[in-house]
């Protein structure tokens, strides 16, 4: 039998500390609507993902009202659109966005993931299409989200890919300009990027997933805050156990619900993703974490040693507590989504460099920074290399979301509200990259074994 | 189905009688109850049986979270399984 603490803990867990499950994602297969004729291919997309998502939501709230753990975010990741989308005549792929949108509003989600490429070798004629009609795509749609991968491990990084999404994030931030710029938030480009992964915008449902099945995402920062605060002063093991034992807890929240969801839809369960999501609320901080660690501010020298301890406890912790772990599984830095580090960030304390290094050691990559809007395509391409190239050479997942706010500078402030909450414009380094960029080809697979 | 009901509050006359009326009229059976009161304020907790409940939970849940801001407490009634999740191995 439980016992009143037990009880009282994990209520004020949710009251106080912020626990919740931070998203239910159905991962659907699209294979099956491919069509010469477009029209025909969006519309069987549109009414499969209606036919398997109807009840989504509804199971979502369900969940949430039995257990009175909130389940911020029911979503929908798809088979990447340019697979899809491939066999049919059109150069557009604009209306497989607006088909996924029109889905999204029916059945009622908050986002939906996968109009999406793999470009890491090279890019087919679907792909090509696909990346040339993304600014469009996420300026004329609000649900539909876009990533794609130009690097992995074993096949190192496509650079010709890497320019083009450079430019391809500064004209979506042009489209979208009248928002902050907010396209961009809606795009990230990986480096070996995971098929289960259940968290937007990097959601899509991978090749090598089944049908469908339902990824849960948990979160956490608050709790894991909280349980620090009673351990201060004491040795780094300490923290690890707490913050290992904390995890466990979490992570079973995350594992009962993705039972539960998945029985109630009658859809299999795949993986649960541990990993700890901030948002903009107070006390809801992977920052505030790294600062009750002993740093003054996140971006401290020791920033990156007391992050590797975090996201492997986070790990070691949830490993156990989950049948199937998956997705990203890892502390996320993202600057606008955590008061903590837009503060550290406003101040001048965390600058992309530190980030860089932070990722290194952390789920998932340089997240949700705004830059300047006359940032040139060339730089951003630069970015986007150096961080293929940290998860590339590390066997991880790196990735990057950077919104170059058209009309703004350093110092400046862009507002996207809700849970993608604020930033302050970081300065980029200046010095030129564009002949690099302009290079083009391969970057090929690193060495595996000598290994120094 | 067991949940536990639980209920915080500034302690006042009543509070038991009027949750136990609201079970019961929902059909739901309570299996343990245990309640304390720190620093005046008044915790219970309760072990209640709602498979046979009349309403679907959800709708158990407004009507309990509803007593409470008229009790001015606060009233939860969450699954069993998500502490047992939590705190057990």
């Amino acid at each position: 039998m439980i016992n009143q603490g037990e009880i009282l803990q994990t209520i004020k867990m949710i009251d106080q500390q912020h626990l919740d499950v931070r998203t239910i994602t159905m991962g659907i297969s699209l294979r099956d609507c491919s069509h010469s004729d477009i029209k025909i291919s969006c519309d069987k997309i549109y009414d499969k993902i209606c036919r398997y998502a109807g009840n989504l939501v509804r199971t979502g709230e369900q969940i949430e009202a039995e257990f009175g753990i909130p389940i911020v975010n029911k979503r929908i990741s798809v088979t990447p659109i340019a697979l899809v989308a491939e066999s049919c005549d059109s150069e557009d792929y604009v209306p497989f966005a607006k088909a996924l949108d029109r889905a999204a509003r029916e059945v009622g989600v908050n986002f939906l993931g996968g109009f999406s490429a793999l470009v890491h070798k090279g890019c087919t004629k679907g792909d090509e299409r696909l990346l040339r009609s993304i600014p469009e795509a996420l300026a004329e749609t609000s649900f539909v989200c876009s990533s794609v991968n130009v690097g992995t491990t074993r096949a190192g990084i496509n650079m010709n890919a890497v320019r083009m999404m450079g430019e391809i994030v500064k004209k979506t931030a042009y489209l979208t300009r009248d928002t902050g710029s907010f396209g961009c938030a809606k795009l990230v480009i990986f480096c070996n990027a995971v098929e289960d992964n259940p968290f937007m915008a990097g959601a899509f449902h991978g090749i090598g997933e089944p049908e469908c099945e339902i990824n849960v995402g948990v979160s956490g920062p608050g709790v894991v805050y909280e349980a620090l605060k009673s351990v201060k002063g004491q040795s780094l093991d300490v923290v690890a156990e707490t913050i290992k034992k904390t995890a466990f807890q979490i992570t079973r929240v995350g594992q009962l619900v993705a039972q539960e969801a998945s029985s109630r839809l009658g859809v299999p369960f795949g993986v649960v993703d541990l990993s700890l999501a901030p948002t903009p609320a107070i006390g809801d901080s992977v920052a505030d974490i790294l600062e009750e660690m002993g740093l003054s501010s996140v971006g401290a020298p020791g920033t990156t040693a007391a992050l590797a301890l975090l996201n492997d406890a986070v790990k070691k912790g949830g490993v156990m507590a989950s049948s199937n772990v998956g997705g990203l599984s890892g502390a996320f830095i993202p600057v606008s989504e955590d008061a903590g580090m837009i503060a550290a960030a406003t101040a001048g304390y965390l600058t992309i460099e530190k980030l860089e290094a932070m990722t290194c050691v952390c789920s998932v990559g340089l997240d949700m920074i705004a830059i300047p809007g006359d940032t040139s395509a060339e730089t951003i391409s630069a970015i986007i290399a150096d961080e293929a190239a940290i998860g590339m050479v590390n066997n991880k997942t790196t990735a990057v979301r950077l919104i170059p706010v058209v009309g703004k500078k350093v110092g400046d402030m862009v507002e996207f509200g809700g849970l993608f909450g604020s930033a302050p414009i970081m300065p980029v380094n200046t010095c030129d990259p564009t002949e690099f960029i302009l290079r083009g080809g391969r970057i090929p697979a690193p060495m595996h074994s000598l290994k120094n | 189905m067991h949940a536990f009901v639980t209920v915080v509050g500034k302690d006042k006359v009543g509070i038991i009688a009027a949750i136990c009326i609201l079970l019961s009229e929902k059909n739901v059976n309570i299996l343990d109850i245990s309640q304390t009161i720190l620093q005046d304020y008044f915790t219970m907790f309760m072990l209640v049986d709602a498979s046979e409940c009349s309403t679907p939970f959800a709708e158990l849940s407004e009507c309990l979270s509803a007593l409470g801001q008229k009790m001015d407490l606060t009233i939860r009634i969450q699954r069993e399984e998500i502490f047992n999740a939590m705190h057990k191995i």
